[in-house]
């Protein structure tokens, strides 16, 4: 104890606490601590929301300009009316819709295939016997370190061998192969009591039921979050797609979305290309409003086990 | 059984992972253009060409500036917004969302919202730089401000991871020993910089190698920002560029991914022997 702590003789005295450290609640609304609260916790949050909403809103007012209300040296912040011809011009200079089917199934496919490998190869790492599982489980954390950009030409060169460029299968098969996914469901099946396995196994339960029927229903927290990171990863996906696909019928949205920039260079296309952006951005955003919790767990996921 | 179970997934990873890695250094060894039947083995010569020339010095300059600022930059104001987090006030359940959205939204769409807010004729920096009588600097045609300009949404998009991953370490310190340091007079700045940030360590560590790994991988901003990479043009656009672009020198663009792979592996190898001898305080 040091020499500034107070010293209470007296054994039946409530718990020894420094008086200072409880005056804020003592006098929750003293104008000092008011302001205090304001300074140091209010502003640098609503400074820091502001940041990342204003850019988002302004895409968004953006998108229902006319070319008029862009184009002009006196900023103009509201539009005049909800104008969509934005997203008609986006819609026809390129076949937006047929990006936005194109990511849809990207996305579908690839996620719900992911999922499945990544419960498969994680049941298997954990519950099933076999030789070397520790040296395989290796492997696969290492492939989480190899960054997939290096692999961007050789997997092209595969790829376009087999005739799939220009392809969805094209497209989604590269990326197939999770071992993020592996990794965290590994990670949550080694939590899982081993009695309730056990007990299925004695009566009679092969590997595939106990997955399905014991460890896949009590593990749909950890399976929500990598399917969801996965979901925003696979949308998101620009530099394969980008590669892969030179013609309009099989692009994604982000390569769609490059394919607009291109043809909308003059100033007058910027309410065209955030309408663009917006048909980008807002699915991802409405999934992240609505179960942030996970998302944010699981791209996060490794800080906390180091 | 395990092979039944494992097997898809580990002959993906084997060939969509693994093999290209080897690939590469293979590739790498060729004068060989890209959609070409033929190609000459060369040895060393990429890397020697590379080496040698300016585009060495260019490319491995604009890698280091980008990773130092981005990682340094991120890492900073994602600290400072992780305390504003970590205090007790109402709405920080939201705010957290909020800075942590960017993170997960796409790159392209992004950028190109980024590049309208930049644009020096119509964009909204423009108009409050007239406000204050000043001139739009040509964001997209100087190739140091094209820099500076990816930069800037680098972090803007990225900051909320670290914030989220701070904020977390900072409720996992100890509060038996913070409140020691209260006790023995220690005001919150002194805290901060003599308790909270030493036990931040392993945080700040963890931070350190994600946050580079991944600005070394950055690609999504560059391309759509500045599709030439003029001024922006680090290791991973380079290969991209030399491959993809006008060009089509595959083998060279090999020799450049196999650089850039060493650089990741240095950075993963430093993780693996830090994170074993890991500071623990309580």
């Amino acid at each position: 104890m040091s020499s500034l702590s107070p010293v209470n003789p007296d054994p039946s005295a409530p718990p020894l606490v420094h008086p200072e450290a409880f005056v804020p609640r003592e006098r929750p609304f003293s104008a000092r601590n008011l302001l205090q609260t304001i300074v140091g916790g209010y502003i640098p949050l609503v400074v820091a929301t502001m940041v990342v909403f204003l850019p988002l809103l302004w895409m968004i007012l953006s998108s229902l300009k006319l070319p008029g209300e862009i184009i002009t040296t006196d900023l103009q912040i509201l539009p005049d009316s909800v104008n969509v011809e934005n997203y008609n011009i986006a819609m026809t200079t390129v076949p937006f819709a047929q990006f936005f089917i194109n990511s849809t199934i990207v996305t579908v496919v690839g996620a719900t295939v992911k999922v499945l490998l990544a419960i498969l190869t994680a049941y298997a790492l954990v519950f099933v016997r076999f030789p070397f599982k520790n040296a395989i489980f290796i492997l696969i954390l290492v492939a989480l370190m190899v960054p997939p950009q290096v692999s961007i030409l050789p997997n092209y060169i595969l790829i376009a061998g087999m005739g799939g460029k220009n392809t969805l299968w094209g497209i989604i098969l590269p990326g197939l192969g999770t071992a993020f996914g592996t990794f965290l469901l590994r990670q949550h099946f080694l939590t899982l009591p081993a009695s309730i396995l056990e007990s299925a196994e004695i009566d009679g339960a092969g590997h595939w039921r106990r997955l399905w029927q014991i460890v896949v229903p009590v593990s749909v927290p950890s399976i929500a979050t990598v399917a969801l990171v996965t979901v925003v990863s696979e949308w998101n996906e620009y530099i394969w797609p980008l590669i892969i696909t030179d013609r309009p019928e099989t692009m994604t949205l982000p390569v769609g979305l490059t394919l607009l920039q291109n043809s909308e260079s003059n100033a007058s296309g910027w309410g065209i290309l955030m309408a663009g952006a917006v048909l980008v951005i807002v699915p991802i955003l409405v999934i992240f409003a609505a179960l942030q919790r996970y998302i944010v767990a699981g791209l996060t996921q490794g800080s906390v086990t180091g | 059984m395990f092979l039944a179970l494992a097997l898809p997934n580990l002959v993906l990873i084997a060939v969509f992972t693994y093999r290209p890695l080897i690939s590469n250094i293979y590739y790498s060894t060729l004068d060989w253009t890209l959609g070409s039947a033929s190609a000459t083995v060369v040895g060393l010569d990429n890397y020697v060409t590379f080496f040698s020339s300016n585009d060495a010095t260019k490319v491995l300059g604009t890698t280091a500036v980008f990773t130092l600022v981005t990682v340094g930059g991120s890492m900073i104001l994602g600290l400072l917004i992780a305390l504003a987090l970590n205090s007790k006030v109402r709405g920080t359940t939201f705010a957290r969302s909020a800075v942590f959205a960017p993170y997960v939204l796409s790159g392209v769409g992004v950028g190109l919202v980024w590049l309208f807010i930049f644009d020096p004729g119509y964009g909204v920096l423009a108009w409050i730089l007239r406000g204050l009588g000043q001139q739009s600097p040509q964001w997209i045609n100087d190739p140091q401000l094209s820099l500076v300009m990816v930069i800037l949404v680098y972090i803007w998009k990225n900051l909320g991871y670290c914030a989220v991953v701070y904020l977390a370490g900072l409720q996992s310190l100890p509060q038996d020993v913070m409140e020691a340091a209260s006790l023995d007079g220690a005001n919150g700045f002194r805290r901060f910089v003599s308790m909270s940030i030493p036990l931040l360590s392993p945080t700040t560590f963890f931070l350190l190698i994600t946050s580079m790994l991944s600005s070394l991988q950055a690609f999504d901003l560059i391309r759509i920002m500045t599709p030439l990479g003029t001024g922006t043009s680090t290791l991973i656009y380079e290969a991209y560029l030399q491959a993809f672009g006008a060009f089509n020198r595959a083998g060279y663009s090999a020799s450049i991914s196999v650089i850039l792979f060493a650089i990741l592996l240095v950075v993963t190898l430093l993780q693996l022997r830090f994170v074993e001898r890991k500071v623990h305080y309580s």
